[in-house]
Formats: structure tokens, C-alpha cells, sequence
């Protein structure tokens, strides 16, 4: 995989099918539902104690536009992603480019997916900094490699940002 | 590095200053007093903003939230991401309620661990 800027444009190269098939990931890892340990993470209260007045309000008014914002995110990276669909023979030499003005989106949404994955499968600080884990042998390293993928991705769209 | 938010927006309590008329060495005069007079929502105890840590959220995608929603330039944005990992948490902000729960929200946008405290 070779991932470099062009003009407006972020371009993933290379993708292989494996690669390819955890981004067309992001948008379903994203989601919330039936895992309450991920929308809680998500979805934090505003205060911590008991204002409960505060937390009610929040929940009321602040919690919808919070999920419209993330739906829209993902919704735009979803829509970038369809290049990736088609003959899947093709996939190994399939190419991304994200706009540059998309950027935003493709940072909410790999957060979003990395927290909920996180989120699932209870992982722990120090697993979460063992970069050098391998091989994959098991759902919960491919978990962990999925996070770090993003992260991976995030780093590089957050440089190209200049930030 | 200090735990001290390094924005702060505080009501501060109201005390009469009295200035002499005159500060000339051989008369004083009467003292004028003049009152500060703020609005009663100013001199509530402000909130602070709290960034709490969280394992997952990247350094630098944090440095640029704080950018980004505070206005602060890098270095301080930076210092703040460093109190969060270190220390587990740092004031962002300080000042009134109603702004600190904007932030609040802001913060939560960026998907960070964000919530107001009372300063007691």
C-alpha cells in the first residue's frame, strides 16, 4: 500500500484486498448499536457526579445533533469508499483518493470506528501502544490491527492537514 | 508542568477601591469610592473544562482538536495534550457555565473525553 498527497487529493495505492476490505469496514466498525460499552465511550456525559438535569438536557438536545454529525461523516466516507466496490479480482491493484476537503469526515469516522472497536473489545492501554504485536492470530489482534490501521491512516490525513 | 488552567475567565468579588480627591503632599481631600459593579451571573463560581485521557484518541488528532476549538496556538495546545497523557486530565478552559458546556459539546464532536467541573 502506498498512501501519498496529489493536489487535493489523498491517494491510497496499492490496496490489497485484505486492506481494501478493512477500510470498506469503517463505516459498519462506527456504529454503536449493541454495544454499550462503545456508546457510552461515544456518547460520554457532560459532567461527572450526579446533574442529573444537565445529563437529561444532554441527552435530549445535544446527544441527537452529536449522531447526525458522526451519520454525516460516515456517511461521506461511506460515499468515498465505493470506489473500492466492484470485480473483486480488481481489488489488488485498486487506488483511493479522498478529497482533501473530506478530511475532516475521514478523521471523525477512523475516531469514531477506533473507539467503538476499543470500546468492544475492552482493550487495554498497553495493548493499544504494543505496535509491534504480530502475528494476527486471533479476532482480537485483528481488532487490534484494524485500530491501529486507522490510527495509521488518521496520523498521515492530520499531517497532510498540517497539523 | 502545572496543573493550573492556562486560560482562565474568573468572576472576581466586587471590593470598593477609595481613591484620595487630591495626591498632593499637604491637603487630603475626601476619598471618592468607586464601586465596581458587575452582573450577577459574573460572580457565580466559574467552570472549568476537563480533557480527560483516553488510550485511544491519537497526540497529535488531540493537539489539533485543542487548536482548533480554543483557538490556542500549537505549543500551548501541545502542553495541554501532554497534561492530559501524563496526568490523566487538564483544565482547558475556565470561566462562564453556559460557554464552558459549549466547549463541552465541541470537545465531544471531536469524539474527546470532555466534561465541566464547578470549581469548588
Amino acid at each position: 500500500m502506498e498512501i501519498c498527497r496529489r493536489k487535493n487529493q489523498i491517494e491510497i495505492s496499492e490496496l490489497d484486498p485484505f486492506l481494501a476490505e478493512l477500510l470498506r469496514q469503517i463505516p459498519a466498525s462506527a456504529k454503536t448499536e449493541g454495544a454499550p460499552a462503545a456508546e457510552q465511550r461515544i456518547f460520554s456525559p457532560p459532567i461527572n457526579g450526579k446533574e442529573t438535569e444537565l445529563c437529561a438536557e444532554w441527552k435530549m438536545y445535544v446527544e441527537p445533533e452529536l449522531r447526525r454529525l458522526f451519520q454525516t461523516a460516515t456517511q461521506t466516507v461511506g460515499a468515498d469508499l465505493e470506489q473500492l466496490n466492484g470485480n473483486e479480482k480488481s481489488l489488488a491493484s485498486r487506488t483511493l483518493r479522498i478529497p482533501t476537503k473530506h478530511a475532516d469526515a475521514w478523521l471523525s469516522a477512523l475516531n469514531q470506528a477506533r473507539l467503538v472497536i476499543a470500546a468492544k473489545n475492552n482493550f487495554t492501554e498497553l495493548e493499544l501502544s504494543d505496535h509491534l504485536r504480530s502475528p494476527i492470530g486471533s479476532r482480537r489482534d485483528l481488532s487490534l490491527f484494524q485500530v491501529n490501521f486507522y490510527g495509521f491512516l488518521q496520523e498521515f490525513i492530520l499531517r497532510e492537514l498540517g497539523c | 508542568m502545572s496543573a493550573e488552567p492556562l486560560a482562565v475567565e474568573v468572576a472576581v468579588p466586587v471590593t470598593p477601591r477609595i481613591f484620595p480627591k487630591s495626591a498632593g503632599p499637604s491637603t487630603i481631600g475626601a476619598p471618592t469610592i468607586e464601586k465596581e459593579t458587575r452582573a450577577e451571573e459574573e460572580l457565580d463560581l466559574p467552570w472549568h473544562v476537563v480533557v480527560h485521557n483516553d488510550p485511544v484518541n491519537l497526540m497529535s488528532y488531540v493537539t489539533m482538536v485543542f487548536q482548533r476549538v480554543f483557538g490556542y496556538p500549537r505549543d500551548k495546545a501541545e502542553r495541554h495534550m501532554l497534561e492530559v497523557h501524563q496526568k490523566g486530565r487538564s483544565i482547558l478552559w475556565s470561566g462562564m457555565r453556559e460557554r464552558a458546556e459549549l466547549y463541552v459539546q465541541q470537545l465531544h464532536g471531536y469524539l474527546l473525553l470532555a466534561t465541566i467541573e464547578k470549581v469548588s
